[in-house]
């Protein structure tokens, strides 16, 4: 089955980025097919490349972009939300001036029709975020 | 067309799962994942309204998000069942549609 997962919340705000990851890790464990996971909101915070949690803890970001890799997984920030918050890919943070960029590597940046388009390519849309 | 929904606030706390038990119909699945996982437990005040809506409805916890909250499942109202994330993932593939009641 086909799946397209939304993230509506940041990493360790409460638990729902953690809930769509082990979410993702099943199906994926179960033979299904990921199509896309749209990160919006907070939940485009799951895609920074900056963050340093304490050395015992989970590193999120990490966590969804060693997954993008060894599953090829689509994983899509909503700009206007990341505009919001800061994060920014290398072609975004030129075309605004600024001078960094932070996304980490297996997101991409691009617009909310991504999520419309993934619900109607895939058979289920899950929700996850507060 | 049976339905599955998913709740992922405690019934303590804030509407969201009552709004859930007053929408859902006869045939559908309630899963409770996240804070959700505390309303599965016998004698609260949310008890009976679980209880009725699992007259005709199917009612499921996640089992580490209940475990995280330090309920065991001998508290739970009897007919509640158990899963894991393979078996929420079983749950949003044998039903035709998902809500999550966020």
């Amino acid at each position: 089955m086909k799946y397209t997962v939304m993230v509506n919340e940041g990493p360790y705000q409460h638990q729902s980025a953690d809930s769509a990851l082990q979410f993702v890790r099943a199906a994926l464990a179960k033979g299904h097919e990921i199509f896309r996971v749209f990160f919006y909101h907070d939940g485009v915070n799951n895609g920074t490349r900056l963050a340093v949690p304490p050395k015992d803890d989970r590193l999120l970001q990490q966590e969804w972009s060693d997954l993008a890799k060894e599953h090829d997984l689509d994983l899509v920030i909503c700009i206007a939300a990341a505009q919001r918050r800061g994060l920014m890919d290398a072609d975004e943070a030129k075309r605004q001036g600024l001078d960094a960029d932070n996304i980490i590597e297996g997101f991409r940046i691009s617009g909310l029709g991504q999520l419309i388009e993934g619900s109607i390519q895939s058979d289920r849309t899950i929700v996850f975020g507060d | 067309m049976a339905m599955l929904h998913i709740v992922n606030k405690s019934p303590f706390e804030r509407n969201a799962f009552k709004s859930c038990l007053d929408h859902a119909v006869a045939g559908d699945s309630i899963l409770m994942i996240e804070d959700a996982a505390v309303g599965a437990v016998d004698g609260t005040v949310f008890a009976d309204d679980l209880k009725a809506a699992m007259t005709d409805k199917s009612v499921y916890v996640l089992g580490g998000d209940l475990a995280a909250r330090g309920m065991s499942e001998d508290r739970m109202i009897d007919g509640i069942k158990v899963v894991d994330y393979a078996g929420f993932v079983d749950l949003t593939a044998d039903n035709d549609k998902t809500q999550s009641w966020v």
